[in-house]
Order: structure tokens, then sequence, then C-alpha cells
């Protein structure tokens, strides 16, 4: 039985990319840290598209074919009148094996001195002369309370860490995305190339994407505005797609969630505590993706955590450096990728069906997302400038590993 | 507002549009709090599985 200390410098709550990031880097940096994982592993269940780019995870990880299901390299954009356009320009990307990539993530962690408690579902925080000092949580059952300096929230989309503490992670419902997926069998598809659907009529204020995991198999699924849920659920669009596009597969694995589109979040600080991936809602509110940008909020609490302790000031003034740091990164592509969201919520399907056409008219030899996020900003002056600083994170070259 | 934890798959999107936070997970089950809750209805519209509905129906 590993011994469980009564006190530790930070405990992260959740063990996804970002909680295991911010621990590693917590502890290689000095702190005693603790992670509580509610499940049994983490990593499950997995409730995510698996898609990640090779830039975007390269700087924290070794790449390893043991989690990687394909490899990437085309796009395929559908309109919603049934024309497409593709990409073969944007870099490669992968279609994760989420339950081992966490993991290893979260060995990394533990290699740098971490311990992590799988099945410790945290109930609450400790608080004691007005401050936060610890984490209450059940362990199999038992209620347990451990003290800590620190605590990291990285508790997802359902983040309650932040309430606790009095921070606002609510989000409006335009600013979250409902979403199913299933894992399907027998799909015919092109491994290399994942696919996206846009339009009204498919799925309201979202998209439907196709991932795939092998030469037959892949994570289809769909995510629809929060407000525009009144026709039909998500699992109704996607029953349609599937049965339209896939009327020969089987569905392995089914999963639901949500994915916050929102724009950043006002305070993801306090006294004391963090918050960082989804519970801080660093997502991209256009793609959805949020395993990099949780990761890279990851590293920069892990490390200002590390450097609380050697300060020993845990004080919100202190804390927030790692605030900055994150907005510095990612804060502006946030802020950006929100306004051209807001821009597509209001579009009707011509305009999609104009954008798929525009884009096909760029040589393939040249032809990004820039390009696409260029067509859809067009004619918009203050979006155009606001671009233009929003891809400053690709030349940021962090360095992590 | 009445969970159907039968049909529900503990996403916690609920959660996160929830304004008064009403809505608590569990060791792995969903609860509204109803005296918390203000019927906004904002959970039942963002349950991807629509496990959520008003009392009285």
């Amino acid at each position: 039985m590993i011994k469980i200390k009564d006190k530790y410098d930070v405990v992260v709550i959740g063990a996804g990319p970002s909680g295991s990031v911010a621990a590693r880097f917590a502890a290689e940096n000095g702190a005693s840290v603790l992670i509580l994982e509610r499940d049994r592993e983490p990593g499950i269940p997995v409730r995510c598209a698996e898609g990640v780019s090779h830039k975007g995870i390269e700087p924290f990880i070794d790449i390893d074919k043991r989690w990687i299901a394909s490899t990437i390299d085309e796009a395929r954009l559908h309109a919603p009148n049934g024309k497409h356009v593709d990409m073969f320009q944007n870099g490669t990307g992968y279609v994760l094996e989420r339950r081992i990539f966490d993991t290893e993530l979260c060995n990394l962690a533990c290699k740098h001195g971490a311990t992590l408690i799988t099945k410790a579902d945290a109930t609450g925080i400790i608080f004691e002369d007005n401050k936060i000092q610890g984490v209450k949580y059940t362990h199999i059952g038992e209620k347990k309370t451990v003290k800590c300096n620190i605590v990291i929230g990285a508790d997802g989309v359902e983040s309650r860490v932040g309430r606790w503490a009095g921070i606002k992670t609510n989000v409006r419902l335009e600013d979250i995305d409902t979403c199913v997926q299933y894992t399907m069998a027998n799909v015919d598809i092109k491994e290399n190339r994942c696919e996206f659907y846009f339009g009204n009529e498919k799925c309201p204020g979202g998209y439907i994407w196709i991932f795939p995991k092998s030469n037959s198999t892949a994570n289809i699924g769909l995510g629809i505005a929060g407000h525009l849920t009144d026709k039909k659920s998500p699992k109704e669009y996607l029953d349609e797609f599937v049965q339209e596009r896939f009327p020969n597969a089987s569905i392995s694995y089914t999963v639901y969630g949500g994915v916050p589109t929102s724009t950043v979040l006002k305070e993801t600080v306090k006294d004391n505590i963090m918050l960082v991936g989804d519970a801080a809602r660093q997502v991209n509110p256009i793609t959805g993706g949020g395993i990099v940008q949780g990761m890279i909020g990851g590293a920069f609490a892990g490390k200002v955590a590390a450097d609380a302790v050697k300060k020993n000031d845990f004080s919100k003034k202190n804390l927030k450096t790692y605030e900055k740091k994150w907005n510095k990164a990612l804060g502006a592509n946030q802020r950006f990728m929100f306004e051209v969201k807001e821009n597509f919520m209001g579009m009707d399907d011509s305009k999609f069906n104009n954008l798929v056409e525009m884009c096909s008219k760029i040589p393939q030899k040249n032809f990004t997302l820039k390009d696409l996020f260029k067509e859809a900003v067009k004619g918009d002056p203050k979006l155009i400038a606001q671009m233009a600083k929003s891809f400053v994170v690709s030349r940021l070259n962090l360095r992590f590993k | 507002m009445i969970i159907n934890n039968n049909l529900c798959d503990v996403c916690g999107t609920c959660v996160a549009v929830c304004p008064v936070d009403a809505i608590i997970v569990k060791e792995f089950v969903v609860t509204i709090d109803n005296d918390k809750c203000i019927n906004c209805g904002k959970c039942l519209k963002v349950c991807p599985i629509r496990a959520i509905s008003e009392e009285n129906q």
C-alpha cells in the first residue's frame, strides 16, 4: 500500500492531460505533489474525439506509437450543399488512444516524483482561517482529507473546484457544445484523412467530425451549440448522419459530453488555487480542441506552483503569473477564435457553401486552415486585425520536455 | 428538474451551464439540488442524451 502523506505542497484534482502535466512540472521543480483521480485509471472514460497536432504535443512527450491510433495528413471539409474542399498542408496530426496517452502523461508526472491516487473523488476544499488549506475526498468509499498549500483544479468541463473557491466558471448555453460520439467499426474512410461537415440542417452551431482510428474504424461525432437543441438532440442528428453515410457500420463505443467554446475566463486563480484545462475553459472555441491548450496551461501552472513553494507565497497576486503566461501564449488566439465562432453562429448555409467554394479556388499546395479563417473574416477589419495577433502561438516555440 | 440516472452518462455538461451550482457529481451519480435550482432549464437544453426533465411532467 502506498503511503499518503498528511500534507503536500500541491494537490492536483484530475489526472487528464492538463492535470498530469501540471503535476509533472510542479514535481520536477521541487514541489511535493499528490494527484487525485476519480476514476480507476487516468484516461477513462474517453470523452474526446482524440485528435491532436504533432506540433502541439511534441513539446511535452516523446511521440510513441503505443498511443497513436492513426496519423493524419489530410482534411476534407464538406459544405452543406454536398461540395467539399481538401487540405493537405496543415502539418501532421494524430488520432490518439487517450486511455494510453493519459496514462503515459500521468506516469511522467509520477516519474518526476508526484504521487497518484485513483478512485479518489474530490468532494470539497478545506477552508481554515479564511484560507484554502487542503482537499476533502473519498477514496473507495472512505472519507479522507489532505492538507496542501496549492490546489490545482484540473477536473474537466464539469469542474466544481473553481466554484468551491468562488471562481465563476459557468458558461452560457451559446458557449458550450453538446456532443455525442460513436466509435464505429466497418466504416468506409481513408485512414490518413479526417473529415468535417458543416451546416444548420446537419449540426446547428457546431460540426460533425470523422477521425479515423484505423482504415475501417473511426471516432464519428458531432457537437451542436447548447442553445440550438430545441429541434433535435445531438444523438438524433448523429443517428441521421451515420445512417446516411455509414449504413453498414456498427457502434463499438458511445460517449456523450460537453465542450466549452467560451472566451477566456476572467479569473482562473485565487489565493492558494489555480484552474487548468477544460476546468479553466482553455479550449479552442472553433475546433473544440483542448488537449494541447490544457497541457500548456498545466505546464505554466505547475512551474508557477513550484515557484510559489520556493517563495512560500501562495497569494493570488503571485499565482497570477500563471494566468498571465497562459494569456500571453494563447489568450489572443482564444479570443479571436471566439469572435470567429460568434460570426459562424450567425451564418446561414449559403455562406458556408460560399466559404468552401472560395477555399476550393486557393491552390491546394498552399491551402491551410489560416486561409480558411482569412476567407471567414474577410470584410471585417476588426477580426482581420485580431487574427494577426492570434497566430502568435505558432511563433512562441514553447519547449517543455 | 429531475435526472433519469439510467440514461445519464455522467458527462457533466449540465454542471458547466448551471448558474447556481445546483448540480453535483458525486461517486459517478449526478444529482440536482432542487432547493438551489431556479428552474432556468439550461441543463435540460444541453443534456446530450435528454436525461433531464422538468418536474410534474
